[in-house]
């Protein structure tokens, strides 16, 4: 009987560590190879093959300033992204959780099929929208850091991915403001708010997880996002880090997988940081956003 | 302030929630809006509070149509059932808001919320949040923070129903007393009758949406003009029977079964002379048992009441429920004899359901 017991409760264990240890050793190896020469499996050799040959060599890609740029480029696009998004979510969530308007029902289904719409699919029509704007002047290509919001700039890209974001940013924060009381919107219109100051004085520190997670979830989106970056930038290698990574793995022949590796490395290691100080936050987003879509 | 409000309607979607609702309060009158649950008590206190817009029909205040102004600019305060109090912000804060927002001095600030807070025994609670003090010093919280701009018109939702019995009850004069010191003009939403009947100068009462009623509390008891209001309003609920009146050597005769024969006193004769079936009501507070002139019938239940014993009897076949004493200590199957009061018995048109004495 308890023997029953015991074993109903290993197997599922012995499932998940089956499933997961792939995924471990490949963080497992992506540490090891970083300080390593070659790797032979999950072992560290030297150029002859033999067990050794740990360096800092790999991490000689710190010394470039490629690197830097990239990485400031990322984390503008990452900060450009969350608070975009952050913004207008925050806006057109309390709208469409509060405000009665023509067209309120079609516009909610409407962002939601565009979630569910592959960003691949819409990569052209983008790409013309992006040519079309770089034609403005001053805002198509002659901003200061962000370049502009045309196409191969970096603003363009934000704008993008801003875009791309917005249907789940919206709905999330839809979910969250309809879980506010109304009494205490109401409240605040006869103390003597205007709607605006109601939004912001009184619902907005009601959904204060919500906004947490929101940025927490835009920021590690913008700071892994590949495919947009990638297509609308032409310099791959100036873009972002996971464009540098790609053109790593493309261009050098034969591939420096443990250069590879280091670059991946310092690529997680924000996200990862990140991630062990705010996942309380991003997990109320599955809970706020469940009851949102109901 | 004066409050009107005329043909007030308000419709969401297909659905009348309020309809041509006509009312005008008095300057510091507190006004009571009864009705059962989904009557349209909450929308339209909204629309006084200008939380809704009327479908149709308006409101003045003082005189003035009010429709189009938002909340902000109506001077009102008002406390709801959820207390809905600022959960971020500290008491203080949250009895303050009013005056933050009205851009007052920092240092009146300060003096107000302290004399407010200590008006209303929440003196030494500033500090805390909204979520460290019990239902009933969140309930003194919201209504502080009503108070605290000094508005002409008090608005209340239910304020008391989610505090505990006892509470509610000293909370109840605590409010009464108040709104009479101050004399602010307020209106009171409530599905409490005794709420109502004991705090409020008028009662408005409220059914699917239609104003049923408008009177004091002693009128809409003793002289119920619709059957609605006559079972509504008392508890336990009026006894109603469907009686013929017979005519007999000039007198009125209800007959309300078992052969039983009731002379119908001149004061409460039917205004109409009316032929046929009627609907009688008597509360259960004007039967008594009298040994003498009672007629004969039996316990059929004993519910012990606390105070009273409700005793339930069968006229016909009717379940009659009046009160006794404790100590008398009728049970089941007990003979009884039983007199109605019919100097406070209530006769109604069964067709229409409007009252026959009072028009
Ligand atoms: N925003 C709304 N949209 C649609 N229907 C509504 C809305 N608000 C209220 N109603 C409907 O209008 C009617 C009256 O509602 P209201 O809240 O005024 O009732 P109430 O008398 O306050 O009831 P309770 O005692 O339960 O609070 C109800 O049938 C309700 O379903
Ligand atoms: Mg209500």
């Amino acid at each position: 009987m308890k023997l029953k017991i015991v074993i109903s409760r290993i197997i599922p264990y012995l499932l998940l560590i089956l499933f997961t240890l792939p995924i471990i050793i490949g963080y497992v190896w992506i540490l090891i190879s970083t300080f390593s020469t070659r790797t032979y499996g999950l072992l560290p050799v030297d150029k002859d093959g033999k067990f050794g040959g740990f360096t800092l060599s790999n991490w000689s890609f710190l010394f470039e300033p490629e690197i830097w740029i990239v990485t400031f480029n990322t984390l503008i696009l990452a900060l450009g992204l969350t608070i975009g998004v952050v913004i207008v979510s925050m806006m057109a969530g309390y709208a469409l959780s509060r405000i009665k308007f023509p067209g309120r029902k079609a516009f909610l289904s409407l962002t939601l099929i565009l979630h569910a719409f592959p960003t691949v699919t819409l990569l052209i029509a983008i790409y013309f929208v992006l040519r079309w704007i770089a034609l403005i002047p001053v805002l198509g290509r002659n901003i200061p850091i962000i370049g502009g919001f045309g196409y191969n700039t970096l603003g363009g890209v934000i704008l993008v991915s801003i875009a791309i974001q917005l249907p789940l940013g919206i709905w999330l924060m839809k979910g969250f403001f309809d879980e506010v009381s109304w009494d205490m919107e109401r409240a605040a219109l006869i103390d003597g708010c205007s709607r605006f100051r109601t939004w912001w004085d009184v619902m907005l520190p009601q959904i204060k997880p919500g906004i947490a997670a929101l940025s927490i979830f835009s920021f590690i989106q913008g700071w892994g996002s590949f495919i947009i970056p990638y297509t609308y930038m032409v310099n791959a290698s100036r873009a972002t880090v996971a464009t540098y990574l790609n053109n790593l793995l493309s261009e050098t022949a034969p591939t420096n997988y443990s250069m590879l590796a280091s670059v991946g490395l310092f690529q997680l290691l924000p996200v990862l940081i990140f991630y062990i100080f705010t996942q309380k936050y991003l997990l109320s987003i599955f809970a706020g956003g469940v009851k949102g879509a109901a | 302030m004066k409050v009107n409000l005329m043909n007030l309607t308000k419709k969401f979607g297909p659905v009348t929630a309020v309809e041509r609702i006509n009312l005008d309060i008095k300057d510091g009158e507190f006004v009571a809006f009864l009705g059962p649950s989904g009557c349209g008590k909450t929308t339209t206190l909204l629309m006084v509070a200008g939380i809704y817009k009327p479908s149709e029909g308006d409101i003045f205040f003082d005189g003035q149509q009010v429709n189009n102004f938002p909340p902000k600019d109506r001077d009102i305060g008002m406390v709801f059932q959820s207390y809905a109090l600022y959960p971020h912000m500290s008491v203080f804060q949250n009895l303050s808001y009013p005056l933050l927002l009205k851009k007052r001095p920092k240092d009146e600030m300060k003096i107000e919320a302290q004399r407010i807070a200590d008006m209303m025994g929440i003196g030494g609670l500033l500090k805390r949040k909204p979520g460290q003090l019990s239902g009933g010093q969140q309930q003194r919280v919201a209504l502080g923070r009503a108070l605290i701009k000094k508005p002409k018109l008090l608005l209340f939702d239910e304020p008391l129903s989610n505090l505990d019995a006892r509470l509610r009850i000293s909370m109840r004069g605590e409010i009464k007393k108040l709104q009479k010191d101050l004399g602010i003009t307020s209106i009171y939403v409530t599905h409490d009758q005794i709420e109502a009947l004991t705090m409020a100068d008028r009662i408005a009462v409220i059914k699917d949406g239609i104003l049923q009623a408008y009177t004091d509390p002693e009128n809409l008891h003793d002289r119920p003009n619709t059957l609605f209001i006559a079972e509504f309003i008392g508890n336990p609920p009026m006894n109603l029977f469907d009686v013929e009146i017979q005519s007999e050597g000039g007198k009125l005769f209800a007959n309300p079964g078992d052969g039983l024969k009731l002379a119908i006193p001149d004061s409460r004769k039917p205004k109409k002379t009316v032929k046929g079936r009627v609907r009688m009501g008597i509360r259960p507070q004007n039967i008594h048992i009298d040994s003498k002139e009672g007629f004969d019938t039996r316990v059929f239940l004993v519910e012990p009441m606390g105070r009273d014993d409700l005793i339930v009897c069968k006229v016909g076949n009717t379940d009659v429920h009046f009160l006794v004493d404790p100590i008398m200590r009728l049970k089941m199957e007990d003979s009884i004899k039983l007199k109605f009061d019919m100097e406070k018995s209530q006769f109604f048109d069964t067709e229409t359901e409007l009252s026959l004495l009072w028009g």
